[in-house]
């Protein structure tokens, strides 16, 4: 057992004025624990009122993307024994999105974006009776990007999305990626638009900040490069 | 406030996102959830869905029936087994042209992989049934039906806490939520309701269980004086990673990972010798804590191991990345190179909410129906599971009866029309005097601290062997919890996004329902599927081949009982 620091950056709307702030808790933990741990030892043991999404608990499900250290990752799987230095760290909601209390951001606009790129499957065939064939190599095209928690990680990270909040950001594109590049999918033609201008993928500026946040290691940049390429080439 | 829609579901995993699609392609439909939709549990489901549509091998919808019935140590209904495997293989199409990226065969066609119990000519070896993405197919299906649903305009309200349902007469009407980031209380007006609130493993100490799996939707129906069936059949998944819980699919032992104790041994051939890894998880699961009482455990300790590495790289990366991945980062254990430490888990709940084979609640539990109101999912009873779930078989479970109700909805407005029954004023009024009285009671005790015990006891006193000491001290021990909860003191009193209440909200369903899991427990003097009894290891057909019905009435528990549904498989020893 070790005693770690926790600095929180805390704020509560219904406390008027105040702004978002530090707090600082001190905590017993193994290093083996993560920092959703130490959050949970928090509230659990020494403040009820902190605020914070989590529910897998083994990152999956998206909820507990946070910046911890200054840098954007899952709560629930970052080791104590990982930090920087585990007697120490600092916890911070995601950037650039409204913070409503405490860790718990605002995600309204990040889920609009993900609505626009239209995240489905687009065909027109009526199905075959069985399931549609795919090759094992056209499945392996869309396999990374399916691996997406939308736990906005990436878009929170991304220069090009603090500077102009109207980019569809790294997710999102990730999302589109998925659909335009399904050998399934004939939706090509109603997607040009929401991606080739100045807020789709042109807005990225490959600074690989999104690749370097993303938990599950998805390659967002390559993604995204390829929907360049295949505006480019008209190839669809 | 008050919003009304024509059907609002309540829950956003499969079996909520199936029925709304259904639903919604006729009808204005409200998704109510307390997590965002594409943030619940269903999306942690690995290995499968089972679907016996034989594109790899030989395979026959009679195969699968047979293996859910005996799967379920025969308590299973089978009209309603029936139905799940007969819809199974058009399910599982309809899920493939949503898009749905499944993993494919060589000819592109579905790939499928092994999976307990599941067997080829009525038992006679594994056979290749389960339908799978890697090992993330909960998540890819999760992803694409809240996909379809953005296409088809479903209304979603994210992280709105259901509190109570409201329902006179027998007729639903609507219920009461607690709007998280609102911060205040809403009440939904309808004329059809789902609920579809999943399982709560998080009843016990070890689970492979999201933090929000506290089986809200049973605790609020035992508050409207609803029934629920089946309870004591909890369970446990044989493979959670050791300490923590967390599932390591079942589809590893499908693509050939073997269990091995302290001595190198694959001890499965003692209990298991034709299925060996692929018996079903209550044997499984047995045969683990066997091993691990009888000083089998590495290092003697509460653990054994599960072993990929004869898998070879290249196909644990393929088949298993997400497993791998977690292994690594969570208990630095790296598959490929390393057996992984792992003890059973509380998984799944086989009981629920009592419904028809259309997926409508049953108010007494056997044949009189709560008008518009129906259930799916974990959290519905139906009974395909009986006493025991097959693996990939839940999945399946979510979509088939998912879109049952959400077709049974269909019929049910089109006869009936939309306009929606009265609002009981006095019931939305004691549902949000309940939550307030929560959230500024005065006390000594913690959320934190009475949950923890709760867990921790039911772990050891309720799990995978049961007797009637160990019960009997559960049982003191539930009503003495509940008692403390009395006297619960919360520290956040503010109105916005209130996890310290939504916390203790959370708590008080468990206590609710935890005294049914072990008087039903205590009740059934019997070993069948989940429960084992070491005081009655036998399974008794004369006695017990019946579903417990459990009623909260004046705050006492009354115990009832319903016939299971046989229709073709008479019940015979189960071996493996
Ligand atoms: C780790 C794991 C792996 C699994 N793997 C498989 C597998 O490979 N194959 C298989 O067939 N099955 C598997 N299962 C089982 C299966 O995944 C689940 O039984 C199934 O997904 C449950 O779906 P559901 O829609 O009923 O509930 P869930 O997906 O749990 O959704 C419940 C919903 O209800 C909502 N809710 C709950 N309470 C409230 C409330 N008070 N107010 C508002 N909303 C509320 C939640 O927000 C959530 O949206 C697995 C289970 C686990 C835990
Ligand atoms: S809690 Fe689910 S990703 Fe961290």
């Amino acid at each position: 057992m070790i005693k770690v620091n926790v600095r929180v950056s805390r704020f509560n709307p219904e406390e008027g004025n105040v702004k978002p702030h530090f707090e600082e808790f001190t905590v017993e933990a193994d290093p083996t624990e993560k920092v959703l741990d130490l959050l949970h030892k928090i509230k659990w043991e020494q403040d009820g009122t902190l605020a914070f999404r989590r529910s897998c608990a083994h990152g999956i499900c998206g909820s507990c993307a946070m910046k911890i250290d200054g840098r954007n990752m899952l709560a629930c799987e970052s080791l104590i024994s990982n930090l920087k230095d585990p007697t120490r760290v600092t916890v911070e909601p995601l950037q650039s999105l409204p913070v409503l209390k405490d860790l718990v951001v605002d995600m309204d606009d990040f889920f609009k974006k993900y609505e626009i790129v239209k995240p489905y499957l687009i065909n027109k065939t009526p199905p075959p009776t069985k399931e549609r064939y795919q090759s094992v190599e056209d499945r392996e095209l869309i396999d990374e990007s399916t691996k997406c928690i939308q736990c906005a990680a990436c878009t929170t990270s991304c220069p090009s999305n603090w500077k102009n909040p109207q980019f569809l950001g790294p997710a999102a594109l990730l999302k589109s990626y998925r659909y335009c590049f399904d050998s399934r999918d004939e939706g090509m033609d109603e997607r040009i638009r929401i991606l080739d201008n100045g807020d789709g993928v042109w807005r990225c500026h490959t600074i690989f900040n999104c690749v370097e946040a993303c938990p599950k290691d998805i390659n967002i940049t390559w993604h995204i490069s390829e929907l360049k390429k295949k505006l480019v080439s008209r190839e669809y | 406030m008050i919003i009304k829609h024509d059907v609002v579901i309540v829950g956003a995993g499969l079996a909520g996102l199936r029925a709304a699609l259904e639903a919604s392609r006729y009808y204005d439909v409200a998704v109510v959830s307390k997590v965002f939709p594409t943030r619940s549990h269903s999306g942690a489901a690995q290995g499968g869905i089972a679907a016996a549509m034989g594109n790899v091998e030989e395979d026959h919808i009679d195969w699968h029936f047979f293996d859910t019935v005996k799967g379920s140590d025969y308590l299973a209904d089978q009209n309603a087994a029936e139905v799940l495997v007969n819809d199974a293989i058009p399910a599982v199409y309809e899920l493939e042209h949503m898009g749905v990226p499944f993993s494919r065969t060589p000819e592109g066609k579905i790939n499928q992989r092994k999976f307990g119990g599941h067997t080829r000519n009525y038992g006679e070896a594994p056979v290749l049934r389960a339908c799978f993405a890697a090992d993330r197919t909960g998540h890819v299906l999760l992803h694409t039906l809240y996909d379809q649903c953005v296409k088809n305009n479903v209304r979603f309200y994210s992280e709105f806490f259901v509190t109570d349902i409201l329902i006179k007469e027998n007729i639903i009407r609507g219920l009461v939520a607690y709007d998280m980031i609102g911060g205040e209380f809403t009440t939904f007006h309808c004329k059809a309701m789902v609920f579809a609130t999943g399982g709560y493993g998080r009843t016990y100490k070890i689970t492979s269980n999201a933090h929000a799996n506290t089986g809200d939707g049973l605790g609020i129906l035992l508050r409207a004086g609803l029934p629920l069936e089946d309870m004591e059949f909890v369970q446990f998944h044989p493979t959670g990673l050791y300490r923590y819980g967390i599932l390591l699919t079942e589809g590893a032992r499908g693509e050939g990972a073997y269990l091995i104790n302290n001595e190198g041994k694959r001890f499965m051939e003692k209990y298991a010798p034709k299925l060996m890894e692929l018996a079903p998880r209550d044997m499984t699961s047995r045969s683990i804590q066997t091993e691990i009482n009888e000083g089998f455990g590495i290092n003697g300790e509460d653990y054994v191991y599960l072993d990929l590495r004869h898998l070879g790289e290249k196909k644990i990366n393929e088949r298993l990345p997400e497993i791998t991945g977690f292994c690594r980062k969570i208990a630095g254990v790296d598959p490929v190179k390393e057996p992984i430490p792992i003890q059973p888990t509380a998984h799944y709940s086989m009981g629920g909410i009592p419904v028809t084979i259309d997926s409508e609640v049953l108010a007494d539990g056997k044949s009189q129906k709560v008008e518009g109101f129906y259930a799916a999912g974990e959290c519905a009873c139906v009974s395909v599971h009986g006493a025991n779930r097959l693996g990939t078989n839940s999945q399946l479970e979510t979509v088939v009866f998912g879109r049952r109700a959400g077709k049974a909805i269909v019929e049910f407005l089109k006869e009936n029309g939309t306009e929606k029954a009265d609002l009981p004023e006095d019931q939305i009024k004691t549902s949000i005097d309940r939550v307030e009285g929560i959230k500024n009671n005065k006390g000594d005790e913690k959320v934190g601290v009475i949950r923890h015990e709760l867990q921790e006891t039911m772990m050891r006193k309720v799990g995978i062997f049961r007797d009637e000491q160990k019960l009997k001290e559960m049982l003191k021990k539930v009503r003495e919890l509940e008692e403390r909860a009395e006297h619960l003191q919360i520290d956040d009193k503010g109105m916005k996004f209130n996890t310290d209440l939504t916390e203790a909200l959370e708590l008080d369903n468990l206590l609710h329902f935890a005294e049914i899991i072990v008087s039903g427990a205590l009740n059934r003097q019997e070993s069948r599927g989940s429960q084992y009894r070491t005081d009655y290891p036998k399974r008794d057909d004369v006695n017990w081949l019946k579903h417990t019905l459990a009623f909260k009435k004046e705050g006492e528990f009354i115990f009832d009982y319903k016939p299971v549904v046989i229709t073709k498989f008479q019940p015979k020893e189960r071996k493996y």
